[in-house]
Protein backbone atom coordinates (compact mmCIF):
# COMPACT_ATOMS: atom_id res chain seq x y z
CA UNK A 1 0.00 0.00 0.00
CA UNK A 2 1.43 3.63 -0.90
CA UNK A 3 2.37 5.95 2.18
CA UNK A 4 -0.51 8.30 2.71
CA UNK A 5 -2.68 6.23 5.04
CA UNK A 6 -5.75 5.24 5.64
CA UNK A 7 -7.63 8.41 3.82
CA UNK A 8 -6.13 6.86 0.39
CA UNK A 9 -3.60 8.84 -1.94
CA UNK A 10 -1.89 11.78 -1.56
CA UNK A 11 -4.36 13.43 1.07
CA UNK A 12 -1.20 16.34 2.50
CA UNK A 13 -0.32 15.02 6.53
CA UNK A 14 -2.02 18.44 7.61
CA UNK A 15 -5.34 17.52 6.39
CA UNK A 16 -5.13 13.76 7.62
CA UNK A 17 -4.11 14.70 11.03
CA UNK A 18 -7.35 17.05 10.89
CA UNK A 19 -9.62 14.51 9.64
CA UNK A 20 -8.14 11.92 12.74
CA UNK A 21 -9.43 14.28 15.00
CA UNK A 22 -12.36 15.08 13.50
CA UNK A 23 -13.05 11.38 13.63
CA UNK A 24 -12.79 11.30 17.86
CA UNK A 25 -15.64 13.68 17.96
CA UNK A 26 -18.90 11.53 19.09
CA UNK A 27 -21.05 11.27 16.62
CA UNK A 28 -18.41 11.10 13.60
CA UNK A 29 -16.70 7.96 12.17
CA UNK A 30 -13.48 7.90 10.07
CA UNK A 31 -16.12 8.38 6.59
CA UNK A 32 -18.20 11.80 8.26
CA UNK A 33 -15.34 13.24 9.44
CA UNK A 34 -13.63 12.89 6.02
CA UNK A 35 -16.89 14.50 4.73
CA UNK A 36 -16.81 17.54 7.22
CA UNK A 37 -13.42 18.37 6.51
CA UNK A 38 -14.17 18.34 2.92
CA UNK A 39 -17.42 20.41 3.17
CA UNK A 40 -14.54 22.51 5.44
CA UNK A 41 -11.75 22.74 2.80
CA UNK A 42 -14.57 23.88 0.40
CA UNK A 43 -15.77 26.56 2.28
CA UNK A 44 -12.42 27.70 3.65
CA UNK A 45 -13.03 31.44 3.94
CA UNK A 46 -16.76 31.09 4.78
CA UNK A 47 -16.49 28.70 7.37
CA UNK A 48 -13.01 27.16 8.44
CA UNK A 49 -11.89 30.05 8.99
CA UNK A 50 -14.00 31.54 11.38
CA UNK A 51 -14.30 28.13 13.42
CA UNK A 52 -10.83 28.30 13.45
CA UNK A 53 -10.39 31.58 15.11
CA UNK A 54 -13.68 30.60 17.66
CA UNK A 55 -12.06 27.31 18.61
CA UNK A 56 -8.82 29.20 19.59
CA UNK A 57 -10.33 31.57 21.42
CA UNK A 58 -12.78 29.35 23.42
CA UNK A 59 -9.47 27.12 23.84
CA UNK A 60 -7.70 29.56 25.62
CA UNK A 61 -10.75 31.25 27.67
CA UNK A 62 -13.19 27.92 28.53
CA UNK A 63 -12.83 27.58 31.95
CA UNK A 64 -14.85 24.67 34.73
CA UNK A 65 -16.96 27.03 36.42
CA UNK A 66 -14.92 27.46 40.46
CA UNK A 67 -18.54 26.74 42.50
CA UNK A 68 -20.43 24.77 40.14
CA UNK A 69 -18.35 22.74 38.26
CA UNK A 70 -20.34 24.16 34.92
CA UNK A 71 -18.60 24.79 32.22
CA UNK A 72 -18.04 28.80 30.68
CA UNK A 73 -15.41 31.69 29.93
CA UNK A 74 -14.86 33.06 33.44
CA UNK A 75 -13.60 31.33 36.95
CA UNK A 76 -17.60 31.75 37.97
CA UNK A 77 -19.89 30.41 35.58
CA UNK A 78 -23.00 33.14 34.85
CA UNK A 79 -25.76 31.54 36.82
CA UNK A 80 -23.36 31.52 39.91
CA UNK A 81 -22.62 35.04 39.34
CA UNK A 82 -26.53 35.90 39.06
CA UNK A 83 -27.84 36.75 42.22
CA UNK A 84 -31.78 36.02 41.26
CA UNK A 85 -30.51 32.04 41.15
CA UNK A 86 -29.62 32.05 44.96
CA UNK A 87 -33.13 30.14 45.25
CA UNK A 88 -31.68 27.77 48.18
CA UNK A 89 -31.98 24.70 45.40
CA UNK A 90 -28.88 23.36 43.95
CA UNK A 91 -29.44 20.89 41.66
CA UNK A 92 -26.73 18.31 41.36
CA UNK A 93 -26.41 16.52 37.65
CA UNK A 94 -23.88 13.94 36.64
CA UNK A 95 -22.67 16.08 33.33
CA UNK A 96 -22.80 19.61 32.25
CA UNK A 97 -25.07 17.79 29.50
CA UNK A 98 -27.61 17.16 31.84
CA UNK A 99 -26.93 21.25 33.40
CA UNK A 100 -27.66 22.27 29.28
CA UNK A 101 -29.95 20.28 29.44
CA UNK A 102 -32.18 21.39 32.28
CA UNK A 103 -31.02 25.11 31.38
CA UNK A 104 -32.83 24.41 27.74
CA UNK A 105 -36.06 23.20 29.69
CA UNK A 106 -36.24 26.88 31.74
CA UNK A 107 -37.88 24.64 34.07
CA UNK A 108 -35.49 25.70 36.96
CA UNK A 109 -34.68 28.30 38.73
CA UNK A 110 -31.77 27.75 40.81
CA UNK A 111 -28.00 26.70 40.86
CA UNK A 112 -26.45 23.58 40.32
CA UNK A 113 -23.71 21.20 40.71
CA UNK A 114 -22.19 19.32 38.57
CA UNK A 115 -20.24 15.66 39.37
CA UNK A 116 -18.54 14.99 36.01
CA UNK A 117 -19.66 11.36 36.63
CA UNK A 118 -20.89 8.89 38.91
CA UNK A 119 -19.53 6.86 42.15
CA UNK A 120 -17.25 3.50 41.06
CA UNK A 121 -15.08 1.69 43.24
CA UNK A 122 -14.13 -0.35 40.50
CA UNK A 123 -13.30 2.85 38.42
CA UNK A 124 -11.86 4.01 41.16
CA UNK A 125 -14.03 7.21 40.85
CA UNK A 126 -14.64 8.24 44.39
CA UNK A 127 -16.50 11.19 45.79
CA UNK A 128 -13.38 14.12 45.81
CA UNK A 129 -13.16 12.90 42.19
CA UNK A 130 -16.58 14.55 41.86
CA UNK A 131 -16.35 17.41 43.97
CA UNK A 132 -18.77 15.51 46.61
CA UNK A 133 -16.63 17.42 49.46
CA UNK A 134 -17.25 21.12 47.89
CA UNK A 135 -20.96 20.04 47.14
CA UNK A 136 -21.23 19.33 51.38
CA UNK A 137 -19.38 22.84 51.68
CA UNK A 138 -21.72 24.88 49.63
CA UNK A 139 -24.72 23.23 51.45
CA UNK A 140 -23.20 24.26 54.92
CA UNK A 141 -22.01 28.28 53.26
CA UNK A 142 -24.97 29.26 50.83
CA UNK A 143 -27.78 29.32 52.80
CA UNK A 144 -29.61 26.14 50.90
CA UNK A 145 -33.11 24.66 51.53
CA UNK A 146 -33.40 21.98 49.19
CA UNK A 147 -30.52 19.40 47.21
CA UNK A 148 -32.70 17.91 43.72
CA UNK A 149 -30.39 15.11 42.65
CA UNK A 150 -31.20 14.85 39.36
CA UNK A 151 -28.79 11.84 39.02
CA UNK A 152 -29.42 8.64 36.08
CA UNK A 153 -31.56 5.89 37.18
CA UNK A 154 -28.50 3.23 36.96
CA UNK A 155 -26.94 1.65 39.46
CA UNK A 156 -24.12 4.05 39.06
CA UNK A 157 -26.19 7.23 39.35
CA UNK A 158 -28.20 5.61 42.37
CA UNK A 159 -25.26 4.71 44.56
CA UNK A 160 -24.31 8.68 44.13
CA UNK A 161 -27.52 10.11 44.97
CA UNK A 162 -27.78 7.78 47.87
CA UNK A 163 -24.01 8.62 49.10
CA UNK A 164 -24.94 12.48 49.00
CA UNK A 165 -28.12 11.77 50.95
CA UNK A 166 -26.38 10.22 53.53
CA UNK A 167 -23.63 12.76 53.75
CA UNK A 168 -25.73 15.47 53.81
CA UNK A 169 -28.44 13.95 56.34
CA UNK A 170 -26.72 15.42 59.57
CA UNK A 171 -27.33 18.86 57.86
CA UNK A 172 -30.89 19.06 57.91
CA UNK A 173 -31.15 20.38 54.29
CA UNK A 174 -33.96 19.06 51.99
CA UNK A 175 -33.12 16.21 50.03
CA UNK A 176 -35.02 15.44 46.95
CA UNK A 177 -34.61 13.20 43.15
CA UNK A 178 -36.54 13.97 40.47
CA UNK A 179 -39.86 12.12 40.06
CA UNK A 180 -40.56 8.53 38.19
CA UNK A 181 -40.87 9.26 34.52
CA UNK A 182 -37.47 9.56 34.12
CA UNK A 183 -36.24 6.57 32.01
CA UNK A 184 -34.20 3.50 33.71
CA UNK A 185 -30.81 4.63 32.79
CA UNK A 186 -32.19 7.16 30.78
CA UNK A 187 -29.60 10.52 30.34
CA UNK A 188 -31.41 13.47 31.50
CA UNK A 189 -29.95 14.82 28.34
CA UNK A 190 -32.17 13.11 26.07
CA UNK A 191 -35.28 14.40 27.71
CA UNK A 192 -37.50 16.16 26.04
CA UNK A 193 -38.39 19.62 28.38
CA UNK A 194 -41.53 18.27 28.92
CA UNK A 195 -40.74 15.35 30.54
CA UNK A 196 -38.04 17.54 32.26
CA UNK A 197 -40.24 19.82 33.75
CA UNK A 198 -42.93 17.00 34.58
CA UNK A 199 -40.01 14.97 36.93
CA UNK A 200 -38.75 18.19 37.89
CA UNK A 201 -42.08 19.63 39.88
CA UNK A 202 -43.15 16.28 40.83
CA UNK A 203 -40.20 15.79 42.76
CA UNK A 204 -39.70 13.75 46.00
CA UNK A 205 -37.83 13.25 49.40
CA UNK A 206 -35.10 11.31 48.97
CA UNK B 1 -49.31 -25.21 22.49
CA UNK B 2 -47.98 -21.61 23.43
CA UNK B 3 -44.58 -20.02 22.58
CA UNK B 4 -42.20 -22.42 20.48
CA UNK B 5 -39.38 -21.93 18.06
CA UNK B 6 -40.53 -22.57 14.55
CA UNK B 7 -36.64 -22.06 13.10
CA UNK B 8 -33.41 -22.29 14.24
CA UNK B 9 -30.43 -21.70 12.49
CA UNK B 10 -26.89 -22.06 13.54
CA UNK B 11 -23.81 -19.75 11.79
CA UNK B 12 -20.52 -20.80 12.94
CA UNK B 13 -21.20 -22.27 15.83
CA UNK B 14 -19.16 -24.58 17.75
CA UNK B 15 -19.28 -27.56 15.54
CA UNK B 16 -21.83 -26.19 12.97
CA UNK B 17 -21.28 -24.43 10.28
CA UNK B 18 -24.58 -23.40 8.59
CA UNK B 19 -27.26 -25.72 10.54
CA UNK B 20 -31.05 -25.06 9.97
CA UNK B 21 -33.72 -26.45 11.51
CA UNK B 22 -37.32 -26.62 11.02
CA UNK B 23 -39.99 -26.91 14.18
CA UNK B 24 -43.27 -27.89 13.92
CA UNK B 25 -43.91 -27.19 17.83
CA UNK B 26 -43.92 -30.85 18.88
CA UNK B 27 -40.88 -32.27 21.51
CA UNK B 28 -37.57 -32.76 19.13
CA UNK B 29 -35.38 -35.59 19.65
CA UNK B 30 -31.77 -35.41 18.39
CA UNK B 31 -29.79 -38.70 17.73
CA UNK B 32 -26.22 -39.00 16.96
CA UNK B 33 -23.00 -40.45 17.72
CA UNK B 34 -20.99 -39.01 20.33
CA UNK B 35 -19.44 -35.89 19.31
CA UNK B 36 -21.40 -35.66 16.51
CA UNK B 37 -22.78 -31.88 17.97
CA UNK B 38 -25.89 -32.44 19.18
CA UNK B 39 -25.37 -30.65 23.02
CA UNK B 40 -24.16 -27.93 20.63
CA UNK B 41 -27.41 -27.73 19.12
CA UNK B 42 -29.65 -27.47 22.58
CA UNK B 43 -27.14 -25.00 23.89
CA UNK B 44 -27.40 -22.86 21.46
CA UNK B 45 -31.57 -22.42 22.13
CA UNK B 46 -29.87 -21.89 25.68
CA UNK B 47 -28.47 -19.22 24.60
CA UNK B 48 -31.61 -17.71 23.95
CA UNK B 49 -32.12 -16.66 27.35
CA UNK B 50 -30.66 -14.17 29.68
CA UNK B 51 -26.66 -15.19 30.52
CA UNK B 52 -23.98 -17.97 29.37
CA UNK B 53 -26.16 -20.86 28.38
CA UNK B 54 -25.75 -24.49 29.52
CA UNK B 55 -21.80 -24.66 29.27
CA UNK B 56 -21.67 -20.84 30.71
CA UNK B 57 -19.24 -20.84 27.89
CA UNK B 58 -17.31 -17.03 27.09
CA UNK B 59 -18.85 -15.73 23.63
CA UNK B 60 -15.63 -16.69 22.41
CA UNK B 61 -15.39 -20.21 22.68
CA UNK B 62 -18.47 -20.59 20.51
CA UNK B 63 -17.09 -19.57 17.01
CA UNK B 64 -16.47 -22.31 15.14
CA UNK B 65 -12.78 -23.50 15.07
CA UNK B 66 -10.89 -23.15 13.17
CA UNK B 67 -12.82 -20.64 11.58
CA UNK B 68 -13.14 -17.98 14.42
CA UNK B 69 -14.97 -15.35 12.29
CA UNK B 70 -17.53 -15.10 14.75
CA UNK B 71 -20.90 -16.86 15.09
CA UNK B 72 -24.89 -16.87 15.22
CA UNK B 73 -27.57 -18.54 16.74
CA UNK B 74 -31.37 -17.08 14.79
CA UNK B 75 -34.46 -18.32 15.74
CA UNK B 76 -38.60 -17.27 14.86
CA UNK B 77 -40.65 -18.11 17.07
CA UNK B 78 -44.17 -18.92 16.42
CA UNK B 79 -47.51 -17.10 18.31
CA UNK B 80 -46.61 -14.78 18.82
CA UNK B 81 -43.76 -14.13 15.76
CA UNK B 82 -40.89 -12.71 16.80
CA UNK B 83 -37.29 -12.93 15.69
CA UNK B 84 -34.44 -13.54 18.09
CA UNK B 85 -30.84 -13.53 16.86
CA UNK B 86 -27.81 -13.59 19.09
CA UNK B 87 -24.41 -13.41 17.79
CA UNK B 88 -20.70 -12.25 18.59
CA UNK B 89 -17.84 -11.25 16.36
CA UNK B 90 -14.12 -11.68 16.99
CA UNK B 91 -13.44 -10.89 21.43
CA UNK B 92 -16.63 -8.67 21.74
CA UNK B 93 -19.51 -9.99 23.81
CA UNK B 94 -22.70 -11.52 22.77
CA UNK B 95 -25.26 -9.23 21.20
CA UNK B 96 -28.79 -9.69 21.32
CA UNK B 97 -31.58 -8.68 18.27
CA UNK B 98 -35.21 -8.75 19.06
CA UNK B 99 -37.03 -8.17 15.68
CA UNK B 100 -33.75 -6.88 14.08
CA UNK B 101 -33.61 -3.99 17.18
CA UNK B 102 -30.72 -4.11 19.37
CA UNK B 103 -31.78 -5.52 22.78
CA UNK B 104 -30.10 -6.41 26.25
CA UNK B 105 -29.52 -10.01 26.59
CA UNK B 106 -32.29 -9.53 29.97
CA UNK B 107 -35.52 -8.24 27.39
CA UNK B 108 -34.86 -12.41 25.64
CA UNK B 109 -36.42 -13.89 29.14
CA UNK B 110 -39.13 -11.85 28.51
CA UNK B 111 -39.85 -13.97 25.29
CA UNK B 112 -38.63 -17.31 25.67
CA UNK B 113 -38.89 -18.98 29.16
CA UNK B 114 -36.23 -21.97 29.04
CA UNK B 115 -35.34 -24.72 31.05
CA UNK B 116 -32.83 -27.22 30.89
CA UNK B 117 -31.22 -30.40 32.70
CA UNK B 118 -27.26 -31.63 31.29
CA UNK B 119 -25.52 -34.44 32.54
CA UNK B 120 -23.32 -31.91 34.45
CA UNK B 121 -25.83 -31.33 36.84
CA UNK B 122 -26.39 -34.87 38.16
CA UNK B 123 -23.85 -33.97 40.89
CA UNK B 124 -25.94 -30.75 41.84
CA UNK B 125 -27.67 -31.94 44.71
CA UNK B 126 -23.82 -33.05 46.49
CA UNK B 127 -21.10 -30.65 44.84
CA UNK B 128 -21.73 -26.66 46.27
CA UNK B 129 -24.40 -24.58 46.63
CA UNK B 130 -22.96 -22.05 43.60
CA UNK B 131 -24.92 -24.74 40.92
CA UNK B 132 -28.14 -24.97 43.33
CA UNK B 133 -28.34 -21.18 43.28
CA UNK B 134 -27.96 -21.34 39.81
CA UNK B 135 -30.72 -23.70 38.93
CA UNK B 136 -33.04 -22.02 41.21
CA UNK B 137 -31.93 -18.46 39.77
CA UNK B 138 -32.99 -20.42 36.24
CA UNK B 139 -36.21 -21.43 37.37
CA UNK B 140 -36.60 -18.27 38.97
CA UNK B 141 -36.08 -16.32 35.73
CA UNK B 142 -38.78 -18.54 33.92
CA UNK B 143 -41.37 -17.24 36.42
CA UNK B 144 -40.12 -13.60 37.12
CA UNK B 145 -38.02 -12.34 33.51
CA UNK B 146 -37.05 -9.07 35.70
CA UNK B 147 -34.97 -11.25 38.02
CA UNK B 148 -32.16 -10.53 35.77
CA UNK B 149 -32.10 -7.46 36.24
CA UNK B 150 -32.18 -7.18 39.47
CA UNK B 151 -29.15 -10.05 40.03
CA UNK B 152 -27.19 -7.75 37.58
CA UNK B 153 -28.03 -4.90 39.74
CA UNK B 154 -27.10 -6.56 43.28
CA UNK B 155 -23.86 -8.10 41.38
CA UNK B 156 -23.11 -4.29 40.17
CA UNK B 157 -23.15 -2.74 43.40
CA UNK B 158 -22.07 -5.73 45.43
CA UNK B 159 -18.85 -5.73 43.08
CA UNK B 160 -18.11 -2.17 44.20
CA UNK B 161 -18.37 -2.89 48.02
CA UNK B 162 -15.84 -5.57 47.83
CA UNK B 163 -13.65 -3.21 45.93
CA UNK B 164 -13.94 -1.28 48.97
CA UNK B 165 -13.49 -3.35 51.37
CA UNK B 166 -10.03 -4.85 49.60
CA UNK B 167 -9.05 -1.03 49.40
CA UNK B 168 -9.75 -1.22 53.13
CA UNK B 169 -11.87 2.26 52.12
CA UNK B 170 -13.33 3.19 55.55
CA UNK B 171 -16.28 6.00 54.32
CA UNK B 172 -19.29 5.02 56.02
CA UNK B 173 -21.30 6.55 53.00
CA UNK B 174 -20.12 4.74 50.39
CA UNK B 175 -20.80 1.67 52.04
CA UNK B 176 -24.39 2.90 53.20
CA UNK B 177 -25.10 3.77 49.22
CA UNK B 178 -23.84 0.31 48.31
CA UNK B 179 -25.61 -1.61 50.72
CA UNK B 180 -28.88 0.15 50.28
CA UNK B 181 -28.62 -0.18 46.20
CA UNK B 182 -27.65 -3.98 47.51
CA UNK B 183 -30.86 -4.57 49.94
CA UNK B 184 -33.23 -3.24 47.34
CA UNK B 185 -32.30 -5.68 44.77
CA UNK B 186 -31.53 -8.34 47.52
CA UNK B 187 -35.24 -8.01 48.17
CA UNK B 188 -36.38 -8.40 44.59
CA UNK B 189 -34.22 -11.66 44.14
CA UNK B 190 -35.41 -13.16 47.40
CA UNK B 191 -39.00 -12.40 46.69
CA UNK B 192 -38.45 -13.51 43.07
CA UNK B 193 -36.78 -16.39 44.23
CA UNK B 194 -39.62 -17.48 47.29
CA UNK B 195 -42.48 -16.97 44.71
CA UNK B 196 -40.98 -19.46 42.18
CA UNK B 197 -40.25 -22.19 45.27
CA UNK B 198 -44.20 -21.28 46.22
CA UNK B 199 -45.43 -22.07 42.92
CA UNK B 200 -43.68 -25.35 42.21
CA UNK B 201 -44.47 -26.58 45.24
CA UNK B 202 -48.30 -25.78 44.11
CA UNK B 203 -47.48 -27.48 41.01
CA UNK B 204 -45.95 -30.65 43.10
CA UNK B 205 -49.66 -30.76 44.92
CA UNK B 206 -51.61 -33.53 43.51
CA UNK B 207 -49.69 -33.74 40.07
CA UNK B 208 -49.67 -37.13 38.38
CA UNK B 209 -46.31 -38.12 37.69
CA UNK B 210 -43.94 -40.66 37.98
CA UNK B 211 -41.34 -38.46 39.13
CA UNK B 212 -41.02 -37.67 43.14
CA UNK B 213 -42.12 -34.70 44.42
CA UNK B 214 -39.38 -32.95 46.34
CA UNK B 215 -39.42 -30.09 49.44
CA UNK B 216 -37.51 -27.27 48.84
CA UNK B 217 -36.31 -24.75 50.88
CA UNK B 218 -34.38 -21.27 50.73
CA UNK B 219 -31.59 -21.36 53.26
CA UNK B 220 -28.27 -18.92 53.95
CA UNK B 221 -24.61 -20.38 53.64
CA UNK B 222 -24.74 -22.02 57.03
CA UNK B 223 -28.44 -23.51 56.61
CA UNK B 224 -29.29 -20.16 58.51
CA UNK B 225 -32.77 -18.06 57.82
CA UNK B 226 -32.21 -15.38 55.21
CA UNK B 227 -32.45 -11.90 57.00
CA UNK B 228 -35.41 -9.90 56.20
CA UNK B 229 -33.65 -6.54 55.25
CA UNK B 230 -29.98 -6.95 54.47
CA UNK B 231 -29.00 -3.00 55.32
CA UNK B 232 -28.27 -3.61 58.74
CA UNK B 233 -27.00 -6.88 58.38
CA UNK B 234 -24.22 -6.10 55.87
CA UNK B 235 -23.44 -2.51 57.87
CA UNK B 236 -22.79 -4.67 60.78
CA UNK B 237 -20.87 -6.78 59.01
CA UNK B 238 -18.63 -4.91 57.38
CA UNK B 239 -15.02 -5.13 59.76
CA UNK B 240 -15.97 -9.22 59.14
CA UNK B 241 -16.43 -8.97 55.54
CA UNK B 242 -13.11 -6.67 55.30
CA UNK B 243 -11.22 -9.32 57.23
CA UNK B 244 -12.24 -11.83 54.61
CA UNK B 245 -12.14 -9.06 51.31
CA UNK B 246 -15.67 -9.45 50.27
CA UNK B 247 -19.07 -9.88 50.75
CA UNK B 248 -20.09 -13.24 53.37
CA UNK B 249 -23.80 -12.08 53.42
CA UNK B 250 -27.45 -11.64 51.01
CA UNK B 251 -28.49 -13.62 48.21
CA UNK B 252 -25.32 -14.56 46.29
CA UNK B 253 -24.27 -16.91 49.10
CA UNK B 254 -28.16 -18.45 49.69
CA UNK B 255 -28.59 -22.27 48.85
CA UNK B 256 -31.19 -24.41 47.83
CA UNK B 257 -31.91 -26.81 50.02
CA UNK B 258 -33.90 -30.28 49.07
CA UNK B 259 -35.63 -33.23 50.28
CA UNK B 260 -37.33 -36.45 49.05
CA UNK B 261 -40.46 -36.08 50.46
CA UNK B 262 -42.32 -39.10 50.07
CA UNK B 263 -39.22 -40.50 52.09
CA UNK B 264 -37.91 -37.30 54.36
CA UNK B 265 -34.43 -37.66 52.87
CA UNK B 266 -32.33 -34.81 51.82
CA UNK B 267 -31.20 -34.72 48.45
CA UNK B 268 -27.61 -35.52 48.48
CA UNK B 269 -28.27 -38.54 50.33
CA UNK B 270 -30.49 -40.15 47.52
CA UNK B 271 -29.35 -42.78 45.30
CA UNK B 272 -28.03 -41.48 41.96
CA UNK B 273 -31.29 -42.33 40.27
CA UNK B 274 -33.31 -40.35 42.70
CA UNK B 275 -31.13 -37.05 42.84
CA UNK B 276 -31.46 -37.14 38.92
CA UNK B 277 -35.54 -37.86 39.04
CA UNK B 278 -36.01 -35.01 41.93
CA UNK B 279 -34.20 -32.81 39.06
CA UNK B 280 -36.69 -34.06 36.23
CA UNK B 281 -39.67 -33.88 39.05
CA UNK B 282 -38.67 -30.21 39.69
CA UNK B 283 -38.35 -29.36 35.92
CA UNK B 284 -41.61 -30.82 35.44
CA UNK B 285 -43.29 -29.01 38.59
CA UNK B 286 -41.66 -25.75 37.10
CA UNK B 287 -43.25 -26.55 33.18
CA UNK B 288 -46.54 -27.17 34.60
CA UNK B 289 -46.55 -23.90 37.11
CA UNK B 290 -45.58 -22.06 33.98
CA UNK B 291 -48.59 -23.37 31.54
CA UNK B 292 -50.81 -22.91 34.11
CA UNK B 293 -49.39 -19.01 35.01
CA UNK B 294 -49.24 -18.03 31.59
CA UNK B 295 -50.76 -20.63 29.24
CA UNK B 296 -48.15 -21.90 27.82
CA UNK B 297 -45.13 -24.19 29.21
CA UNK B 298 -41.49 -23.48 28.87
CA UNK B 299 -39.08 -24.93 26.15
CA UNK B 300 -37.19 -27.66 27.87
CA UNK B 301 -33.56 -28.98 27.18
CA UNK B 302 -32.65 -32.18 28.41
CA UNK B 303 -29.15 -33.27 27.23
CA UNK B 304 -28.89 -37.19 27.27
CA UNK B 305 -31.47 -37.50 29.86
CA UNK B 306 -33.83 -40.63 28.16
CA UNK B 307 -30.22 -42.52 28.79
CA UNK B 308 -31.01 -42.49 32.61
CA UNK B 309 -33.87 -43.55 32.78
CA UNK B 310 -35.35 -46.91 32.73
CA UNK B 311 -38.03 -47.80 30.05
CA UNK B 312 -40.58 -46.91 32.58
CA UNK B 313 -39.63 -44.21 33.35
CA UNK B 314 -38.40 -42.99 30.10
CA UNK B 315 -42.08 -43.33 28.84
CA UNK B 316 -43.94 -41.77 31.61
CA UNK B 317 -41.30 -38.80 30.89
CA UNK B 318 -42.27 -38.39 27.36
CA UNK B 319 -46.28 -38.49 28.69
CA UNK B 320 -45.53 -36.06 30.62
CA UNK B 321 -43.53 -33.62 28.00
CA UNK B 322 -46.30 -34.46 25.70
CA UNK B 323 -49.45 -33.68 28.48
CA UNK B 324 -47.75 -30.71 28.59
CA UNK B 325 -47.61 -29.86 25.03
CA UNK B 326 -43.88 -28.60 25.73
CA UNK B 327 -41.30 -28.17 22.80
CA UNK B 328 -38.91 -30.08 24.43
CA UNK B 329 -35.55 -30.46 23.01
CA UNK B 330 -34.02 -33.33 24.02
CA UNK B 331 -30.54 -35.60 23.02
CA UNK B 332 -29.60 -39.10 22.74
CA UNK B 333 -26.78 -41.47 21.54
CA UNK B 334 -29.25 -43.94 20.09
CA UNK B 335 -32.41 -43.00 17.59
CA UNK B 336 -33.98 -45.94 19.73
CA UNK B 337 -34.24 -44.23 22.95
CA UNK B 338 -36.87 -42.14 21.51
CA UNK B 339 -38.85 -45.10 20.05
CA UNK B 340 -42.26 -44.81 22.43
CA UNK B 341 -42.70 -40.78 21.29
CA UNK B 342 -43.59 -42.40 17.72
CA UNK B 343 -45.36 -39.77 15.78
CA UNK B 344 -45.14 -37.91 18.76
CA UNK B 345 -42.35 -35.81 18.45
CA UNK B 346 -40.18 -34.54 15.62
CA UNK B 347 -37.25 -36.25 14.80
CA UNK B 348 -33.47 -34.88 13.93
CA UNK B 349 -30.01 -36.79 13.33
CA UNK B 350 -26.46 -35.42 13.24
CA UNK B 351 -23.31 -36.34 12.02
CA UNK B 352 -19.99 -35.25 11.83
CA UNK B 353 -18.96 -35.38 8.64
CA UNK B 354 -15.52 -33.75 7.11
CA UNK B 355 -14.88 -31.80 10.89
CA UNK B 356 -18.36 -30.29 10.64
CA UNK B 357 -21.60 -30.98 11.73
CA UNK B 358 -24.79 -31.72 9.74
CA UNK B 359 -28.33 -32.22 10.78
CA UNK B 360 -31.07 -33.32 8.99
CA UNK B 361 -34.90 -34.00 10.11
CA UNK B 362 -35.65 -38.38 9.46
N1 LIG C 1 -15.76 -23.79 19.02
C1 LIG C 1 -15.80 -25.01 18.41
N2 LIG C 1 -15.44 -25.13 17.13
C2 LIG C 1 -15.49 -26.34 16.51
N3 LIG C 1 -15.87 -27.47 17.12
C3 LIG C 1 -16.26 -27.39 18.40
C4 LIG C 1 -16.25 -26.18 19.12
N4 LIG C 1 -16.68 -26.39 20.38
C5 LIG C 1 -16.94 -27.71 20.43
N5 LIG C 1 -16.69 -28.33 19.26
C6 LIG C 1 -16.83 -29.73 18.91
O1 LIG C 1 -18.18 -30.06 18.72
C7 LIG C 1 -18.26 -31.46 18.75
C8 LIG C 1 -19.65 -31.89 19.17
O2 LIG C 1 -19.93 -31.49 20.47
P1 LIG C 1 -21.28 -31.87 21.22
O3 LIG C 1 -21.02 -31.67 22.64
O4 LIG C 1 -22.42 -31.17 20.60
O5 LIG C 1 -21.40 -33.42 20.87
P2 LIG C 1 -22.60 -34.41 21.21
O6 LIG C 1 -23.22 -34.78 19.93
O7 LIG C 1 -23.46 -33.83 22.25
O8 LIG C 1 -21.77 -35.66 21.76
P3 LIG C 1 -21.99 -36.58 23.07
O9 LIG C 1 -22.94 -37.64 22.65
O10 LIG C 1 -20.64 -37.12 23.31
O11 LIG C 1 -22.49 -35.72 24.17
C9 LIG C 1 -17.14 -31.93 19.66
O12 LIG C 1 -16.31 -32.79 18.93
C10 LIG C 1 -16.39 -30.66 20.00
O13 LIG C 1 -14.99 -30.83 19.98
MG1 LIG D 1 -23.69 -34.20 24.28
ZN1 LIG E 1 -21.22 27.93 38.51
Amino acid sequence: MAAGGAHGGDTPREIEALIDLMARLPGLGPRSARRAVLVLLKRRGALMAPLAQAMAQVAVSARDCRICGNIGTSDICAICADDRRATGEICVVEDVADLWALERAGVFRGRYHVLGGTLSALDAVGPEELRIPDLIERVATEATREVILALNATVDGQTTAHYIADALAATGVSVTSLAQGVPIGGELDYLDDGTLGAALRARKSF
Amino acid sequence: MGLTIATLTLSHFRSHRAARMALDGRPVAISGPNGAGKTNIIEAVSLLSPGRGLRRASADELARRPDAIGWKIRAETAAPLHELETFAEGADSRQVRIDGKPAPQAALGRILRILWLVPAMDRLWIESAEGRRRFLDRMTLSFAPDHADAVLAYEKAMRDRNRLLKDMVSDAHWYVALESQMADAATRITANRHHALSRIAAAQQGAETAFPAAELALIGPEGEDIPEDLAPALAANRRRDMAAGRTLLGPHRADLAARYATKGVPADQCSTGEQKALLISLILANARALAADLGTPPILLLDEVAAHLDQHRRAALYDEICALGAQALMTGTEPGLFDSLGNRAQSFAVVEEGGMSKVSET
